[in-house]
């Protein structure tokens, strides 16, 4: 087939407020390519694709979609133009089959062909490799199902070029090799593929070429083949970064200052979210723990944190048993504990003060008589930031302002203050850019060696399998291993995430 | 083609800010002056009058300043309320409740020396006004009720419970017939300071008072918190449920403190109507204030002058009274709506690329 440029973007512009979102930003992509686009957090990515998608509209550029120069009022105009956008959260009606998902929004008569649906999605399916059971529910369906729905939603409305925002967040390692293909048969029949994502291996496997966007400018656009990975990185971040994570091994004191012993939980919903869990959490460890998002990583943090009752079981701090101790207990009985929540602004920290009042947050409880002592936090606020280098224009200055790297540290500073000997994170890196993550891996190590137990709750399982000391499979609410990452592969973890059963680990989401 | 689009604005330097919310009354007067002048009167002597009517006279003055003291504790109370995203719309039920209570106290205790009298008014009444509160708080820590519905219904039960009150049993049988219940005792009556009643003097104290808890005590820390986010405030072992409750029977109380106010000094009895409408004015004076405790006592003056000034000018110069409410209308549009111009800012676009319509 003959390359024809599919999508030419020149010139995009697009600021919010004075933050610019994109500058000068140029995009071509091919008939017949998978195209990725590559960048840090705010490097401008969604932005660019949301003016694809006819969400955002420029403030300035041009956008041509088969030679053809466009201007979308509304995103109704790219969709007839046959673009199709693939989100990180599905659009989908849980309650509908997947035929009346494809339908919605679609149907100019009062009835639906039912028949003629069912014939076209089949005709759809088999040109793509597509799978999907036309009469299952969507809340039945797999996250990696739910996926391959939403692309022939789109492929069904004629679209031939697809975005995908980042679609391999959510998905285990043999659900993405899956989803690979799909995108290689798509490239096959003639479509043009985009593919946002910040996971540069996958980067590497899928794509025919590459545009890096760094703070909202294009920094240049290489053929897959001819690149690698530290070239790609450099031009990411803009400067050479050593990308090894270092594991240092702290000898053979295995002292047990964790211990989890058969714990039960109940989420919200009266559903299980923790069956019998045990493990050991030493001194001087990082154990990680692995798992398809929703397999009760948060619940086991926040029962450990007392924040979640537990149904039944045991959590022993150094011999102690501490179930049913609620954070206020905690705090006051000085139990030595750190917890980095996933939701850092909404749970963490209030964005809306300042960094004083952010660790006073912690501390108030145990501070004599009414009145809030701010005297003794303002030092504590000053050595913090400076021993963490928080990029901040004091310590009165709202955290909700400083950028997510500089927001995680204040959290960790604070949490890592006080000397814990138990340090709980959840995706301590997400959001962040290349640099602050390794800045967040390089304090968890040192926690590490000052004799911390470290429970590091991580989504990218190369990270996992570099900076912890062994890693524990989370499955559905059950531990279906726990294994040292020097001896096993990345697929093997990915096997334990879905129990060996492709496709349960989401039921039940 | 041009059209235009709405941005969101950065940080806004301190004296922009003021000079878009100075621009945003000025634009209310001329407006209000227009309505004002198209109703055949003269703006420049409506609005001279209205401030000559506020502040002109000692008598003047002291009657704005007997409106700014309900409404500077109302708000106050309110302003406790709030800073915990607690709505809470009940001040004027919560009002009435403590101005029942302070008039049983008053009414049916006899024989205690003034100052005695007084205080115990004042407790009942803000024991009263907390409790108004502490039902939908205790709904809303324990089964998460909405608290804008609940606190609003419970104004109308408290409103129509004195009235049946002040018609049926309370009503005095030497009132001739009119539905009123018997006048204070002398000794439940607030004493005057320079003139005035010396609610004022509480007032003022109430303002440092407040100031100090929201900003310097544990309490008032956590009360902070869990209006910014409950998840935080968890997460600090902070035991929101207690939080909530306590913050109400702050806020009810102060409410319920009004009332007595109300009652004591100025009907020198109870009355369905005592609250004035002054529950559902500091809503308005406490945003305005960004609830800021220092902030009500300048806002609230202002407030009470536009109230004198409006029924003033209704007796000086035959203005109906609708015309004075109008005027409230048309300045509060405009101070509210400057805090849009204040987020965003109205940027000219030019289309200058090739317009083509898809689908």
């Amino acid at each position: 087939m003959e390359p024809v440029k599919a999508i030419e973007m020149k010139g995009i512009c697009k600021a919010f407020g004075s933050v610019k979102a994109n500058e000068d930003v140029d995009l071509s992509v091919f008939n017949g390519e998978v195209h990725a686009l590559l960048g840090e957090n705010g490097a401008g990515k969604s932005t660019l694709v949301n003016i694809l998608s006819g969400i955002y509209r420029q403030d300035s550029g041009t956008v041509a979609v088969y030679g053809e120069e466009v201007r979308f009022t509304s995103p109704k105009d790219p969709i007839s133009m046959g673009i199709g956008m693939i989100h990180q959260h599905f659009k989908l009606v849980d309650v509908m089959t997947a035929k009346q998902n494809i339908a919605l929004g679609k149907g100019k008569g009062l009835f639906s062909r039912s028949r003629r649906l069912s014939d076209e999605i089949r005709a759809i399916s088999d040109q793509y490799g597509l799978d999907v059971a036309p009469d299952k529910k969507v809340y039945n369906m797999s996250v990696g199902e739910k996926q391959t729905l939403e692309i022939i939603k789109v492929l069904k409305r004629g679209a031939r070029i697809l975005i995908l925002d980042e679609p391999t967040a959510v998905l285990t390692p043999q659900e993405i090799r899956r989803l690979f293909q799909i995108i290689r048969n798509m490239r096959d029949n003639g479509c043009a593929v985009i593919i946002i994502t910040h996971k540069l291996s996958e980067v590497m496997e899928i794509s025919d070429r590459i545009t890096v966007l760094r703070k909202g400018r294009t920094i240049g656009t290489v053929k897959t083949s001819a690149v690698q990975v530290p070239a790609l990185i450099e031009m990411m971040v803009g400067k050479k970064v050593d990308l090894a994570i270092l594991k240092e091994n702290t000898g053979d004191q295995k002292n047990a200052i964790l211990e989890v012993d058969n714990l039960h939980v109940v989420n919200s919903d009266h559903k299980s979210a923790l069956t019998g869990i045990s493990f050991t959490l030493h001194a001087g460890e990082i154990l990680g723990i692995a798992g398809v998002a929703g397999s009760g990583q948060k619940e086991i943090c926040e029962t450990i944190a007392g924040l979640t009752r537990a149904e039944k079981g045991r959590i022993f701090f150094e011999g102690e048993n501490i179930i049913g101790k609620t954070p206020r207990d905690i705090i006051r009985l000085g139990i030595r504990m750190g917890f980095i929540p996933e939701d850092r602004l909404g749970m963490g920290l209030i964005g809306s003060m300042d960094i004083v009042h952010n660790l006073i947050l912690k501390d108030y409880q145990n501070q004599p008589g009414v009145f809030l002592r701010r005297k003794p936090c303002e030092a504590k606020a000053k050595s913090i930031v400076e021993r963490l280098d928080i990029q901040t224009p004091g310590i009165n200055y709202p955290v909700k302002k400083l950028s997510g790297g500089n927001i995680q540290k204040v959290l960790l500073g604070r949490e890592i203050d006080s000397d814990p000997k138990v340090l709980i994170t959840a995706y301590p890196v997400r959001g962040l850019d290349i640099g602050a993550s390794y800045k967040i891996y390089d304090l968890l190590n040192e926690q590490k060696k000052r004799g911390a137990g470290v429970l590091f709750i991580g989504e990218d399982l190369d990270v996992l399998m570099d900076l912890c000391d062994r890693v524990m499979v989370f499955c559905m609410g059950k531990i279906t291993g726990i294994v040292n990452p020097d001896e096993v592969t990345k697929e093997q973890i990915g096997l334990l995430m879905t129990d060996g059963k492709e496709g349960l680990a989401h039921d039940r989401i | 083609m041009t059209g235009f689009k709405i941005v969101k604005r950065e940080d806004l330097p301190k004296n922009r800010e003021w000079i878009i919310r100075t621009l945003a009354i000025l634009f209310s007067v001329i407006c209000a002056g227009l309505v004002i002048w198209i109703l055949g009167f003269n703006p420049f002597n409506v609005f001279s009058s209205m401030i000559t009517g506020a502040l002109g006279t000692e008598i003047r003055l002291q009657q704005t300043i007997l409106k700014a003291i309900p409404l500077i504790v109302t708000s106050l109370g309110i302003l406790v309320a709030f800073k915990m995203k607690f709505w809470n719309i009940g001040g004027e039920g919560q009002i009435i409740m403590g101005a029942l209570a302070a008039a049983y106290v008053a009414l049916n205790v006899e024989g205690l020396p003034k100052p005695l009298m007084l205080l115990l008014m004042a407790a009942a009444a803000m024991i009263a006004g907390g409790i108004w509160a502490f039902i939908p708080a205790f709904f809303k820590a324990k089964m998460g009720v909405n608290e804008t519905i609940f606190t609003l219904m419970l104004n109308y039960i408290a409103i129509k419970f004195v009235t049946y009150l002040q018609y049926g049993p309370w009503k005095s049988p030497e009132s001739q017939g009119f539905p009123k219940v018997a006048p204070f005792p002398a000794n439940a009556v607030l004493p005057k300071l320079f003139g005035i009643h010396i609610g004022w003097v509480i007032a003022l104290l109430l303002i440092i008072l407040i100031h100090i808890f929201i900003n310097h005590t544990k309490k008032g820390f956590e009360i902070t918190v869990v209006g910014e986010s409950k998840e935080t405030a968890r997460y600090a072992g902070m035991n929101i449920s207690s939080i909530i409750i306590v913050a109400m029977l702050l806020s009810g109380g102060l409410c319920g403190l009004t009332g007595m106010i109300q009652a004591s000094a100025v009907e020198k009895t109870l009355a369905a109507s005592l609250s004035g409408g002054y529950g559902f004015t500091a809503i308005i004076t406490t945003w305005l204030a960004q609830l800021n405790a220092i902030a009500v006592l300048f806002v609230c003056i202002a407030f009470a002058v536009l109230l004198q000034g409006g029924a003033y000018i209704q007796i000086s110069m035959q203005i109906p009274a609708a015309v004075a409410d109008m005027m409230q209308g048309i300045i509060l549009f405009f101070v509210l709506g400057s805090e849009f111009f204040l987020q965003y800012r109205i940027k000219m676009t030019k289309g200058n690329t090739k317009n083509r319509e898809v689908a």
